[in-house]
């Protein structure tokens, strides 16, 4: 039988090779192949074959790393299958195993003896596991592909996305270099690259994210295969570029019939895009079913708390976030049983025991105590940090900001033009838009890292951009800064201590190495963190704790304004549901001012009291957060608020549409007139000559389009 | 392309200019006044007179300005002096040894391009193998021992166990490259050790990187073939970092040509700086570091040019 399948095949693959075009306009692809695979099987064993034989199938899986002094439990146990034309979810926070699986479900891990793994995969029902590593090759890439994290990488900058795209077709569909062109072409074309001709001779550094992603897509694409693994596609890539990808996927999977594991940790992807989940904790799956089933009615109580981590873009800023308390278990310590029972408000003896088996069928969950049917995401237990804050006085009022950056050879990038906002006193202005839109340049030149153009930024009396050296310096006291990266934004020489006291030494605010201790314990209570940890050094803390200290170094100044630069968004979900509850707190009871410069639009919502979304150098649309989250009216807001995938969209129609087509144009050559035009469904002629004016729908909602 | 290397050519010029200067303000304020040097080394006990005599003649005795002027006018017409020992123009006397010098030079060159690209790759395919361990030795070994004494041991092994020395003159490499090859493979096989090794570990260490970039992680999940993954995508990328390598270590291959040639009584540019230099013959000092400037130059332009054919990034750059 398994001669006979393979025939069937070969046969197929052949009418490929040779009439690449035709097949794939009559009919769609992988429909002959499963079909004529079924027929077979249905000579075979006289009877029809299953209704539904999933293409792949992944048992009892298990990866373990061997380090040194100790065996690491990666994966520890998981099985789920893929069908023809679905989107299989693997969900999971960092380190609980999904990439991981996947890449030991292409058999990529190195075979060096640091990693073993054990179980079984069956791709259309043939145990691959068992194969020589020479036959799996010639399953990778051909019946089972794989698509990367991070386009920027994964492709050879020294190779033109032709050549790397043609490679496995050379490889293992035996065309002719003519044929393989011809259908890189058109790969290209399928995958959304205008232009496929040309840009086929590009080298990778010329594509954006967005479109090295899409060649990725069209590699793997390229041999028909059966099954692809996408590990994360869209992280590294702005929102609006995420839609686009996702898109063009779901759109892949139903039209050639493949089945697609789509690993990731945004819920929302999974709300939008996937039809079964499986919720990933420290290596086992914990719960598993439909997308509607998980993500409404969530049984483990893992998934329970990770779905209210999550925050939403229709729920305003007043509801705090449910989080999980504690981190994730290190792999080196597993707890007994069930691995989640230390962070969990159920757990009982019994979970310590065991850790509970996922039933089968549709929807099961590894959980003694699962929450019950009530969505819990319906009625948030939150309590309200406080009320509006729209109306107390201002506490940075920046008016023309602008910053233009001279490239030599007369070429200047305008990055900000003209920016006018205001930060509310005691409350948060969240400045949102996507890479390159000019956001961290805002701060940059409010700090006096870089020198603004023109403008000014007025504190409480002070011009933050002519103040001279003495003043900035005393400024700097009261304006203080968190950055993105925990990690990297700490000296690793260091210890925690020292970080935090040394700015209060440097400043005055501590006379004595005593007393500089005294206030750094205060600090660190502050934040949330022991004592002890200022005799760490960063690498022993984890990314949330990082965060915590990078916010506790800016608190020690007794800062009245903070500038958060992406503050949580290295951070998983439920550690980000901490910190930024620990900001919300901190605001309270310090009565501190934020800018919040977020790419997240949830999180925007989640702690902004104003918002301004930014594009390509230019505010256009300010409003407080009800405002613009409730009754968005720039197209390119309105776009952006529907490129973000929610978990309410579970269920919904799906495909309705790509909020926004194209890509950033180029800074150096900005559209004239509105820079959005260039994507924009409402543009005109009439864009492309006049520069938009605010338009003011209420005293604080204003809008830079005409057709508003 | 054609833009790129046109610019660089350019560029090479003022770089060029500032060795020259260099070169020549360096060797006026060392200590010692040269002409007394040179004719005490003759034997005698010169008098002021023959000393200022001597000066005129050479024209030193001329502001240092004018000289610099006339020593860079000079360099334009390739008119480097006279020598003082010999009377002959630098020119000629650094003709008739250049060909020599290159010749090992280049053939060392070859030799360790040949030997450290597939140890290297070798090596970081197989790391932490003993095959890795193996290469890793060989190549300790060619940094650890001295060039000369390396030569030594291989001439006088050739001598005991064949009964074979390398052939003496100078043969022309169009009349008679088989001959000029045994001439110069001792010596260029004792220089070549020492520059293999230093690039086969430049090699392996890229390698390694390389194998762990995400885009060979690409490649394998396509299916490819673990030896076109490595010629494909491993080893254009490892060539990057080594080719570097290449450019920067030529500088020490001449340095150590000069003593080579010793060892081998080859009548090449080392030779005649040693000379000079216990001469104090200025002027073919001059030359030969001018000379061997403007091929370190030209070395590390080629390895400019060979890493904008490699990499598409830096023509638009």
């Amino acid at each position: 039988m398994q001669a006979l399948w393979t025939t069937a095949e070969t046969a197929t693959r052949d009418s490929i090779a040779k009439f690449p075009a035709e097949s794939r306009k009559s009919a769609r692809v992988s429909d002959v192949m499963v079909s004529a695979a079924k027929a077979v099987l249905a000579d075979d064993s006289g009877t029809a074959p299953a209704a539904v034989a999933p293409l792949l199938s992944v048992r009892d899986l298990h990866v373990q790393f061997v380090s040194q002094d100790a065996l690491l439990n990666a994966v520890r146990g998981i099985s789920y299958d893929v069908h023809a034309g679905e989107v299989v979810a693997l969900v999971g926070e960092s380190g609980c195993g999904k990439s991981v699986s996947s890449l030991a479900v292409m058999r990529l891990l190195p075979g060096d003896g640091a990693t073993r793994f054990t179980g079984a995969a069956e791709l259309n029902g043939k145990d691959y596991f068992a194969l020589p590593e020479e036959a799996m090759r010639r399953l990778r890439g051909r019946d089972i592909a794989m698509i990367f994290q991070e386009p920027m990488t994964s492709l050879n900058p020294l190779l033109t996305i032709g050549r790397q795209i043609i490679e496995p077709m050379l490889e293992h569909l035996d065309m002719t270099m003519k044929d393989a062109e011809r259908r890189a072409v058109e790969l290209l074309t399928k995958v959304g690259v205008t232009d496929p001709e040309r840009r086929m001779h590009q080298y990778p550094h010329e594509f954006s994210g967005g479109m090295r992603q899409r060649a990725m897509i069209a590699i793997a694409l390229a041999c028909n295969p059966k099954v692809i693994i996408a590990d994360e596609p869209t992280t590294a890539l702005d929102v609006t570029i995420q839609a686009q990808i996702l898109e063009l996927l779901r759109g892949l999977v139903d039209e050639l019939g493949v089945g697609l594991v789509l690993i990731t940790h945004n819920l929302g992807l999974v709300a939008r895009y996937a039809d079964r989940v499986h919720v990933m904790y420290a290596g086992r799956i914990v719960e598993s079913g439909s997308s509607a089933q998980v993500l409404e009615q969530p049984r483990h109580r893992y998934t329970i708390g990770l779905l209210g981590a999550v925050p939403h873009l229709d729920q305003p800023r007043q509801e705090r976030l449910k989080n999980i308390p504690g981190q994730p278990p290190s792999l080196r310590c597993l707890p007994s049983g069930c691995a989640f029972r230390l962070r969990c408000e159920a757990a009982t003896k019994v979970c310590a025991a065991s850790p509970g088996r996922a039933g089968d069928g549709g929807h099961s969950f590894a959980c003694f105590h699962p929450g019950d049917l009530r969505r819990p995401i319906d009625n948030p237990t939150g309590t309200e940090t406080r009320g509006g804050k729209a109306d107390t006085g201002i506490a940075l009022r920046v008016r023309g900001l602008s910053k233009d950056f001279h490239l030599g050879k007369g070429a200047t990038v305008r990055a900000l033009q003209a920016i006018d906002f205001d930060v509310p006193e005691g409350g948060t202005l969240g400045l949102v838009g996507e890479s390159g839109c000019g956001k961290t340049t805002v701060a940059r030149t409010l700090l006096r890292l870089e020198e603004a153009t023109a403008g000014s930024a007025d504190y409480l009396g002070h011009d933050m951009l002519s103040a001279t050296k003495a003043e900035v310096t005393q400024l700097r006291q009261q304006v203080q800064v968190v950055y993105q990266d925990p990690h990297t934004s700490l000296n690793p020489r260091h210890r925690i201590g020292h970080a935090l006291a040394e700015p209060l030494l440097v400043h005055g605010l501590c006379k004595s190495k005593a007393e500089a201790a005294g206030r750094v314990e205060e600090l660190l209570g502050l934040v949330g963190l022991p004592a002890d940890m200022a005799t760490r050094y960063p690498h022993q803390m984890s990314g949330g704790q990082r965060q915590r200290v990078g916010i506790a170094r800016a608190l020690g100044m007794n800062p009245k304004f903070i500038i958060l630069d992406e503050p949580v968004s290295a951070l998983d979900v439920s550690i980000q549901a901490q910190v930024m509850n620990l900001l919300a707190d901190l605001q309270s009871q310090l009565g501190l001012s934020y800018l919040l410069i977020a790419h997240d639009l949830a999180v925007i919502r989640h702690i902004s009291d104003r918002v301004a979304v930014m594009y390509l150098g230019r505010i256009v649309e300010t409003g407080t957060a009800s405002e613009l989250f409730e009754a968005p009216r720039h197209p390119y807001t309105q776009a952006l608020l529907a490129s973000v995938p929610a978990l309410a969209d579970v269920g919904r129609a799906r495909r309705q549409g790509i909020a926004v087509k194209g890509e950033l144009p180029s800074p150096l050559d900005p559209p004239s007139g509105c820079v959005f035009r260039t994507r924009c469904p409402l543009a005109s002629a009439e864009c492309a000559r006049v520069v938009p004016a605010p338009v003011a729908f209420s005293e604080t909602h204003h809008v830079a389009c005409i057709k508003v | 392309m054609i833009r790129y290397v046109i610019s660089r050519l350019l560029l090479s010029i003022p770089t060029l200019l500032g060795v020259a200067t260099l070169i020549f303000f360096m060797l006026n304020v060392l200590p010692g006044d040269a002409v007394e040097t040179m004719l005490r080394a003759e034997g005698g006990n010169p008098t002021p007179e023959l000393v200022a005599s001597e000066r005129a003649r050479l024209g030193l005795d001329r502001p240092i300005l004018v000289q610099y002027g006339d020593f860079l006018s000079g360099l334009a017409t390739f008119d480097l002096g006279t020598s003082s020992w010999t009377g002959k123009p630098v020119v000629e006397e650094i003709a008739l040894r250049l060909p020599v010098t290159l010749q090992v030079a280049v053939l060392a060159m070859l030799l360790a391009l040949a030997i450290a690209i597939p140890l290297g790759t070798i090596a970081g395919v197989y790391h932490e193998t003993w095959i890795d361990y193996a290469i890793r030795s060989f190549a300790i070994g060619g940094i650890a021992l001295p060039s000369f004494w390396f030569g030594m041991l291989i001439a006088l092994v050739m001598l005991w166990y064949f009964n074979w020395l390398p052939p003496l003159g100078s043969p022309s490499l169009f009349d008679d490259p088989l001959r000029l090859l045994q001439q110069l493979a001792l010596p260029a096989i004792a220089i070549g050790y020492r520059y293999a090794a230093i690039l086969i570990r430049m090699m392996r260490s890229s390698v390694i990187e390389v194998m762990h970039e995400d885009f060979v992680r690409t490649a394998r999940a396509k299916g490819l073939r673990a030896g076109h993954i490595i010629r494909r995508h491993v080893i254009p990328n490892s060539l990057l970092p080594t080719i570097t390598m290449i450019g920067l270590e030529f500088a020490l291959l001449i340095g150590s040509l000069v003593v080579i040639e010793q060892v081998f009584s080859l009548n090449g540019i080392g030779r005649l700086f040693l000379d000079a230099v216990s001469r104090s013959d200025l002027a073919i000092i001059q030359g030969i570091v001018m000379v061997l400037t403007v091929i370190f130059v030209v070395v590390n332009l080629l390895v400019d040019f060979a890493y904008a054919a490699i990499d598409p990034r830096i023509k638009l750059a």
